[in-house]
């Protein structure tokens, strides 16, 4: 019937908008054409862009750069994905839409004992996003990151077909995709498996760390804890280079009530001037004597544990119109304690104001050509887009490349092309599988483009 | 006794989000419309996440031969509880391409107000005869006040709030509540490659708001709320006045 009704071409198509996206550091910005598929068959109809200009998938946008941006091209909206299509409790297994994000999953899985088994700093991730930067969380040394824990995933290719990509199945296609920055298709459908958990509550133990030693002696003690990441005050120099705080989390065995927190909103736009190098300073001091010297033990909601940013919509607005940029690594044990420590002598002298920053341990290297996952130390401070902080940027990149370590993409507006390259060894294998599976590059990116890609 | 919501339209981002807030109070859902993947696939989502019954039907509004067979298959499929109505389908061409061709127009007229009719009425004698339950049904603002930009959308939606206004008045003696909500812009694909509109609600918060609103009685009212202090005075403004605005 509805063939045959006149006026059918009334009815809706896939409209195109002009935009601007902005990474979540809101100094990467791209005027493009956006669409926002509300379901699969608009997904498909999506690849049909406007004079056959290329596109990009664009998840939640908590990518801090341009790895979802591509200026004077296309981005595809995939938030409106959001179906969770089935679960079986006897495996975990979940298979999604590519939209659907962490909160999501942890709303609906977690009153029934179920979690992502690997989970990043902010719940708002879609799984596409996080499949498409293969990311990593505090359980790294024990669970990997993300793709570890994929079975499958459907992929929208440039020639309007779809593929079911399983490791066994296409491993080149897999690892392609798995942490691909989105430029081998879209991600239409997620198998994950998630893990059993025994309650929605974790024991944390927080302690104070006098310095960088102390931090990775911590760390090594702490190898078998569930959970672990530590807090560092990047502005602390001397003696005290490398201080901070040590958190491990364990699973608890009976769960706590959930008060249902309303995040706040961040109330204004921030003015440049308020995070200067004095009120950061002061932040980091009372963030540190906030844990008791003795150490602080507590039973926290899952949520509130892995989240702690999440309380505070629209955080990033804290640093101002410039917005801010972040610098995440990985350095190799071994060589790599000495190159953070001078990453941290190179911050701290930068004098450039950054709050925390994030010391984690990661375990293994990751499955995808482009993981960032490696065994090292990882190292992710913010710092607000001034002048300034490019070339610091560039000292950070130099000292993480000479080491051997990489620069996580998720994070990054900045890295050059020639620092890529040195850092994913897999760079050139990526780079020829694309051009065989895409040669018109219709998935294409700033990010891509910035990298040489 | 489980309640049961019908949702005509079901592919609608607004529906989409008040099947999700139905599903959440415990409602079974029946998931009408023509993208049968889709429905597969919102059934899916809505038993996962709420443990719900959530079956999808073909629905074409157009085809109004059908709509008592439908009706029938509704009427079985919520036996064992009240039958509730939410109405979203509904077209929004430009008013320039309804000028343009007359075939446009009609499916606009066909879709957002004659389908609507004879789907109503065909409703109307099994939710009389449950004696209770709730009809929502989404008109617009624009149905206030022709505007140069959509005078035939907001005629549709003016039609389809006189028809509510009377079937509310019928079943009331059922106890059977008939809610027209004259909705603002809502941020769905309708809207999407439209230039900004204000006061846009996401469709989750239209839907809670939706949701709550069917607790009271039969009438309209508008969504977001600001839109009522907004029409009130678009609604009073000198003819000579409006119709040199550009909206
Ligand atoms: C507060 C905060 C904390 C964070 N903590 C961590 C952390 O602990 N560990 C960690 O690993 N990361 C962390 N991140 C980074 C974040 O997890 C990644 O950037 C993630 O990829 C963002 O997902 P998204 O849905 O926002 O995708 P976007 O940022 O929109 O996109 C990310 C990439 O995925 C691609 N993409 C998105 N959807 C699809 C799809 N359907 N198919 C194919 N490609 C797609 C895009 O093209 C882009 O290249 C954090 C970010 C924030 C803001
Ligand atoms: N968005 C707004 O700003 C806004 C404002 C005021 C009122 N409204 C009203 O709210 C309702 C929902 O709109 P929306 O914004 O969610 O837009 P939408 O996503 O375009 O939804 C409209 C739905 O109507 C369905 N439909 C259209 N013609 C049909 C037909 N002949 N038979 C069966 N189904 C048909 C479509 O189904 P297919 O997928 O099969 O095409 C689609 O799912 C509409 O009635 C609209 O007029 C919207």
């Amino acid at each position: 019937m509805p063939d045959t009704l006149a006026g059918q071409a009334a009815t809706r198509s896939t409209g195109w908008k002009a935009t601007n996206l902005q990474g979540w550091g809101r100094s990467s910005t791209s005027p493009c054409l956006a669409a926002r598929p509300e379901r699969l068959r608009e997904l498909h109809a999506a690849l049909r862009t406007p004079d056959g200009r290329s596109l990009i998938a664009h998840g939640a946008g908590r990518s801090y750069g341009d790895a979802a941006l591509n200026s004077g091209g296309a981005a595809v909206l995939t938030g409106r994905l959001d179906r969770i299509l089935s679960f079986d409790p006897a495996t975990g297994e979940l298979v999604a839409e590519p939209g659907v994000t962490f909160a999501d999953l942890l709303e609906v899985f977690l009153p029934r004992g179920f979690v992502p088994p690997v989970s990043p700093g902010t719940a708002f991730v879609t799984l596409g996003g996080a499949a498409a930067n293969d990311v990593h969380g505090k359980n790294h040394h024990i669970a990997g990151s993300i793709g570890d824990h994929i079975a499958w995933f459907d992929l929208l290719l440039a020639d309007g077909r779809t593929r079911r990509v399983t490791p066994e199945g296409e491993p080149e296609l897999f690892r392609a995709t798995l942490g691909g920055i989105g430029l081998t298709g879209i991600i239409a459908a997620v198998c994950l498996r998630m893990a059993p958990v025994p309650s929605n509550a974790l024991r944390v133990r927080r302690r104070r760390v006098a310095d960088l030693g102390e931090f990775l002696a911590g760390f090594e003690a702490a190898s078998g804890a569930t959970w672990s990441v530590g807090w560092i005050d990047a502005l602390a120099a001397g003696r005290s280079l490398g201080r901070g705080i040590l958190e491990t989390a364990e699973p608890n065995p009976e769960g706590i009530r959930e008060s249902a927190v309303k995040s706040k909103r961040f109330p204004i736009e921030a003015p440049g001037w308020l995070l200067n190098s004095l009120s950061v300073r002061a932040f980091n001091e009372m963030y540190w004597r906030r844990v008791p010297a003795g150490g602080q033990e507590a039973v926290v909601p899952y949520r509130q544990f892995l989240y702690p940013l999440d309380a505070i919509e629209g955080w990033n607005r804290m640093y101002g119109r410039q917005g801010f940029r972040q610098f995440q690594c990985v350095l190799p044990f071994g060589p790599g304690e000495a190159a953070l420590r001078r990453l941290l002598e190179t911050v701290a002298a930068g004098g450039v104001a950054s709050f925390l920053a994030v010391l984690k341990v990661m375990g293994r290297q990751g499955r995808g050509m482009l993981s960032f996952g490696m065994p090292g130390y990882s190292l992710a401070l913010d710092i607000p887009a001034r002048s300034g902080a490019e070339a610091l940027f560039a000292r950070l990149e130099g000292i993480t490349r000479d080491a051997g370590g990489r620069i996580y993409l998720a994070k990054d507006s900045l890295l050059s092309a020639e620092g890529f390259a040195a850092m994913y060894p897999e760079s050139a294998a990526f780079r020829a599988l694309r051009s065989r599976l895409d040669p018109q590059r219709r998935f294409d990116s700033d990010m891509a483009r910035r990298l040489g890609l | 006794m489980t309640d049961t919501w019908l949702i005509l339209g079901a592919s609608s981002a607004v529906a989409r989000a008040f099947a999700r807030e139905a599903a959440s109070h415990g409602a079974a859902l029946l998931l009408a419309g023509r993208d049968m993947e889709d429905l597969e696939r919102q059934a899916a989502d809505l038993s996962i996440r709420y443990e719900v019954p959530a079956v999808p039907m073909r629905f074409e509004a157009r085809d109004l031969a059908s709509h008592a067979g439908f009706v029938a298959e509704c009427r079985s499929r919520a036996a064992d509880g009240l039958l509730n109505v939410f109405l979203a389908f509904g077209i929004m061409p430009e008013q320039t391409e309804a000028d343009a061709d007359p075939q446009i127009a009609a499916a606009m007229v066909e879709a957002n107000f004659t389908g609507a009719a004879s789907i109503l009425g065909a409703l109307g004698p099994v939710l009389e005869a449950q004696r209770g339950g709730s009809v929502v049904a989404l008109g617009s603002v624009a149905g206030d006040r022709g505007r140069k930009r959509n005078f035939l959308y907001g005629a549709t939606k003016a039609a389809l709030l006189t028809y509510l206004q009377g079937y509310a008045a019928r079943l009331s003696g059922a106890g059977v509540r008939v809610l027209c909500i004259k909705a603002g812009p809502v941020d769905t694909a309708m809207t999407w490659a439209l230039p900004k509109l204000p006061f846009m609600a996401t469709p989750r918060a239209f839907a809670a708001a939706a949701w709550a609103r069917t607790r009271s009685g039969s009438g309209s009212a508008y969504l977001p709320r600001i839109w009522w202090p907004v029409m009130s005075i678009i609604r009073l403004l000198p003819t000579p006045i409006f119709n040199r605005l550009d909206i």
